[in-house]
């Protein structure tokens, strides 16, 4: 039984249902790993205690006949999650301590379906970051080593390092991520796991701390094509509390898993072909092409010629929108309020309680984002900016949906290389780099998946990403799991638990 | 005061353009199921999304939408089918999300026009610019204690219609009737309630001066939520004449924000709150743009009541009323129905005069609302019914009014308990006639030969009537007998 | 478009952030940075393409006027870092 942290989701729900083991021996092997391995601090706020309570509640339910779709079925949930009673912090100093006193409907969603929640998993600080380490509550540590430096600490990617950690560590049998640029799929791409951003509009906003309304949107990073599936049927749905969600009906996204690829039209888009990306990411791209071309589908070179404006479009959309997401963060009505200057009773004025507050509770990715987002929306920059950058927004749409003429799916690397090293973190624009596969398709809403395919050179996890049409996510794991099978990816990292 | 203004130098024209944010009538907030109720204990009537806790997010209210339709069509406007919400991005302690929502760019009604009465009878047409939705904010309270300010965000959130004039208006005068307009015509559609001192209507007033004949516009000033209509007055009066002062001393005009002092009947400059105004809007990416069928604005519009300006005039065509008596009459829309209740089926210049004067008279001296009235419609119709049956003589009408207004009776009942029944009758006025006459000869020679000495006669047949001698009836009789 | 440092503090402001003096300089090369790098759109012509207002291609949804939330200011009230009986407190505001 010490190994039930390794298993699938899917697995686990068989064992449970065959009386194998139950919920609160699943969970507490989650909980005894989560302690092994908490120095790769994926985790800020682990809740054990409650996830064993909320094991045995799972388990007396499953006695009385209940079959909850994720039911005792452990889970870790990104911290950007409101929950309610549990500490929620974006991994930001500005909101320490900051209990909410309600539920995100996603979690929401999950708790109706039976699921267990272990805690609150380490993110980039309102998500902005693809490395990981912009977390108020330290770095999270990839649990992949490179066989070229086995010594150093690599990162999970961002911004849902924390989930990519934990599950391919085994610290859950799942997770929950968001996605705004790339979030879920880059740092599952780094993990060697896999992860899904739904269509914009398929999971509920509302009760998720924002970072860009317009781009961010939930998702479930697992160790299988069906786990995303079995996690995104409970995840989604149509909530009237967000009016961005979208009001149609959730299918059964494992229905169509196994009907291979015979038939299907994969897109190869010319434009992700890019100036030094390693051989081995373009060989494992064209490799996972012949596989579905072995499989039946039909390969076929597409053009997405806005391709590379998506990253600069996205860096005047999602920092605009931060920059005014993050204005309620001014310490007024939850969490951290600086303290009055040495030696003072108390402020001389608001504004200088708000400036302080906010200059000491943000981190530095953050406030560039911010002092960024002011900036292109300040008067006289607007159109300039902001205006420009929704245009080109819509060429990006564009260019999706006259692909979507032609195929069904597109294939494309996720990241343009592997995992890299904390203290060899690329800085400023060169870090943004590592979404420029993730973003076009965030920006058109569309669907996205990664799926790992193969190990780098260095024995590093390296994935590939498929796009598909808008809510089609049925034929997108569809896809993605012929992919799956083909590739056979097996591989562990060093510091699975 | 006049439209313009005399200076040392010559005459200054006084240029006004108005903002005015008036509360929707709703039950619940623009993007939130908190209530709207007003005077609730703190923080009571906030929703999660209204203190802007992380996560939360807005969802549009269609009442609110329906209300801001309503009034633009109630205004002659142009209504926009489709509207975007945009967030104006600044800090302040009762905002809590660090913006508002509001419309800059496609603002849900576009331009109409307001026709504003003036006392002289003259009426002018205002062009008004756009009405859009926003939130309100909530509210500071700095002097509970000495180094912390109290926020109470029960108002933040509730839709407000702000509804922008062209600077069409000129003067202090067109400044206070057209918000008295504007008032009277969102009161009639019930979208706005109207009342301003609890800060349901409130101006931003903006105002200019420049030399008479000139036509480019002067700087203007902006004083900010000016609650009252007599304020309003004052501010555009200060103003001005401060402008002038300021022209004719060789200096320049500010374009400032100032702030009305309703205790020195000033404004001053709010220079403190100026600094970098740099809104930064964009549209809401929480919220889609609003698109509305035509079906849905056709449906309001067939719902519109009569408004002020076809209401006088019916009442001009329908009642035979002066352009004057009408207007006072629609003022508001309780007055107009008072008084239809009141003149229906009866002397309707007669209810025209009673419901002015006596009846706001003496509402006016006991400080009581209409609604309030001790005597209804219905009952001031039964006296209005007394005179004009000759029951009561107009003289008797004013005491038994005064009664009624006292004691909430019935007209009919106070003229029968106190006996005031007029005497029509001819056969017992003549006898009484005949009796004075017989008893005095001489005076009857007298009168025979002046004619001005037949008011003794009258005198004498309403004291031996107990004064219920109907006047006419009695002036007949004496002209017959005295010749 | 190089960023100053005028521009770093006047973004600060805007912002409500209080910036060091010493980190004004780097500030204003990373901001110059990132800006650098999204001006490559203006390379793309967008004449006649309409700014995107949401890749949801639907209209505003709008709920009834009812009142179903508030009236529970302990949910609102209950991470005030200062509070005085149902009030927020702040530091003075000076009007
Ligand atoms: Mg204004
Ligand atoms: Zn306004």
């Amino acid at each position: 039984m010490s190994e039930l942290n390794r298993l699938t989701i899917a697995e686990a729900q068989k064992g449970m249902a065959e009386g194998k083991f139950s919920s609160v021996e699943l969970t507490q092997s989650c909980v005894d790993a989560m302690q092994a391995r908490a120095d790769l601090g994926a985790y800020i706020t682990p809740t054990p205690d409650a996830a064993l309570e909320a094991a045995a509640e799972a388990d007396k339910k499953r006695a009385s006949g209940d079959e909850g779709a994720l039911l005792g079925i452990p889970l870790g949930i990104k911290d950007l999650f409101c929950t309610e009673g549990v500490q929620t912090t974006a991994a930001s100093r500005i909101l320490q301590g900051f209990k909410p006193t309600y539920e995100s409907t996603v979690t929401s969603n999950l708790l109706r379906d039976g699921a267990v929640f272990l805690g609150k998993l380490n993110l980039d600080e309102f998500a902005m970051g693809s490395s990981n380490t912009t977390s108020y509550y330290g770095n999270v540590v990839n649990p992949w080593q490179s066989s070229d430096k086995p010594d150093m600490a690599l990162v999970p990617g961002g911004s849902s390092g924390g989930s990519a950690s934990a599950v391919a560590a085994r610290l859950c049998l799942g997770a929950t991520g968001t996605d705004t640029g790339g979030s879920i799929r880059q740092p599952a791409a780094f993990c060697g796991i896999t992860g899904l951003k739904p269509t914009y509009g398929r999971c509920s906003r509302w009760g998720v701390v924002a970072f860009a309304s317009s781009l961010d949107q939930a998702g479930p990073m697992a160790r299988s094509v069906e786990d995303c599936g079995i996690m995104l049927g409970s995840m989604a749905g149509y909530d009237p509390m967000d009016t961005t969600s979208v009001d149609t009906a959730v299918p059964d996204y494992t229905a169509e898993l196994g009907a291979g690829v015979k038939g299907l039209k994969i897109g190869i888009p010319r434009e992700y072909r890019v100036e030094g990306m390693p051989e081995e990411v373009e060989k494992l791209w064209m490799e996972t092409a012949d596989q579905l071309r072995d499989q039946g589908a039909e390969i076929i070179d597409i053009s997405l010629p806005h391709t590379h404006s998506a990253l600069p479009a996205y860096y005047i959309v999602a920092p605009a929108e931060a920059s005014s997401n993050l204005a309620r963060y001014d310490g007024v009505r939850y969490g951290y309020r600086a303290d009055a200057p040495e030696g003072l009773p108390e402020f001389s004025s608001l504004e200088e309680m708000y400036a302080t507050t906010r200059g000491e509770g943000f981190g530095q990715e953050v406030q560039r984002r911010i002092m960024i987002g002011a900036y292109v929306l300040s008067a006289g920059f607007y159109d300039a900016y902001y205006n420009k950058a929704r245009r080109v927004r819509s060429l990006i749409a564009r260019d999706f949906t006259e692909a979507f003429g032609q195929v069904d799916a597109i294939l494309t690397p996720t990241t343009p290389s592997p995992a890299f090293g904390i203290t060899e973190e690329p800085s400023g624009v060169e870090m943004y780099m590592n979404d420029v596969f993730t973003v076009p398709a965030s920006m058109a809403g569309i669907p996205g998946i990664s799926v790992p395919v193969g190990l780098s050179k260095d024995g590093l996890p390296l994935g590939v990403q498929l796009l598909g049409k808008p809510f089609e996510e049925v034929g997108l794991l569809r896809v993605a799991q012929a992919v799956e099978n083909a590739a056979g990816f097996t591989a562990t990292p060093q510091l699975m638990a | 005061m006049a439209q313009t203004i005399k200076g040392q130098t010559g005459e200054w024209e006084i240029v006004i353009g108005m903002e005015v944010h008036a509360q929707v009538l709703s039950e619940s907030k623009l993007f939130s199921g908190a209530s709207t109720t007003f005077g609730k204990a703190p923080n009571h009537n906030v929703a999660l999304v209204d203190a802007a806790l992380p996560g939360m997010l807005p969802v549009l209210n269609e009442e609110c939408v329906r209300q801001a339709v309503r009034s633009g069509l109630g205004i002659k406007a142009e209504i926009n089918l489709y509207s975007v919400f945009d967030r104006k991005n600044y800090f302040y302690a009762d905002l809590p999300q660090g913006y508002q929502i509001s419309q800059l760019y496609h603002p849900i009604v576009g331009e109409g026009e307001l026709t504003i009465d003036m006392e002289d009878g003259e009426s002018r047409v205002i062009g008004i610019e756009r009405i859009h939705l926003e939130q309100d904010a909530g509210k500071s309270i700095h002097d509970q204690d000495p180094h912390r300010s109290f926020i109470d965000l029960n108002r933040t959130g509730v839709a407000l219609m702000e509804i922008v004039s062209k600077p069409d208006l000129r003067g202090g005068d067109e400044a206070s009737a057209y918000m008295t307009k504007l008032r009277s015509i969102l009161r009639y559609l019930g979208t706005c309630d109207g009342n301003m001192e609890q800060g349901s209507m409130r101006a931003d007033v903006n105002v200019s001066v420049r030399p008479v004949g000139s036509t480019e516009l002067g700087t203007r000033t902006e004083t900010k939520n000016v609650n009252s209509v007599r304020f309003i007055r004052q501010t555009v009066e200060y103003e001005a004449r401060r402008q002038v002062e300021v022209l004719e001393s060789g200096g320049t005009v500010v374009q400032e924000t100032r702030l009305y002092d309703p205790a020195k009947g000033e404004t001053r400059s709010m220079r403190s709150k100026e600094e970098a105004h740099d809104y930064r809007y964009f549209p809401d990416p929480d919220l889609l743009p609003l698109q509305l069928d035509q079906a849905f604005v056709d449906a309001i519009a067939s719902d519109i009541p009569e408004l002020p300006d076809e209401k006088r005039a019916r009442f001009e065509a329908e009642y035979g009323l002066s352009t004057y008596d009408a207007g006072v009459l629609v003022a508001e829309k309780e007055t107009g129905d008072f008084f239809e209740a009141v003149a229906k089926g009866r002397d309707a210049k007669l209810a025209a005069n009673w419901v002015m004067g006596e009846l706001f008279g003496a509402l006016n001296k006991a400080g009581v609302e209409l609604a309030n009235s001790p005597v209804s419609a219905d009952a001031l119709g039964g006296l209005i019914e007394a005179i004009a049956s000759d029951t009561i003589s107009g003289r008797t009408a004013k005491d038994v009014f005064a009664t009624m207004f006292e004691t909430g009776k019935s007209a009919d009942t106070i003229i029968d308990e106190q006996g005031l029944k007029q005497i029509s009758d001819e056969g017992s006025i003549e006898a009484a006639l005949d009796e004075i006459i017989a008893a005095n000869p001489a005076q009857v020679e007298k009168a025979k030969e002046n004619p001005k000495l037949k008011g003794w006669f009258v005198g004498q047949v309403m004291k031996a009537t107990g004064g219920q001698a109907n006047p006419g009836v009695v002036n007949k009789l004496i002209n017959q007998k005295l010749g | 478009m190089s960023i100053t440092r005028e521009t770093v503090e006047q973004a600060a402001r805007l912002a409500r952030l209080t910036v060091a003096e010493e980190d004004k300089d780097r500030l204003a090369g990373e901001l110059s940075a990132i800006l650098g790098f999204v001006e490559q759109l203006d390379a793309i012509n967008t004449d006649d393409v309409e700014p995107l207002t949401s890749v949801v291609g639907a209209t505003a949804r709008m709920r009834k006027d009812a009142v179903n939330a508030g009236d529970y200011p302990e949910r609102v009230l209950a991470n005030a870092p200062d509070r005085v009986t149902d009030f927020y407190a702040v530091p003075k505001v000076v009007e």
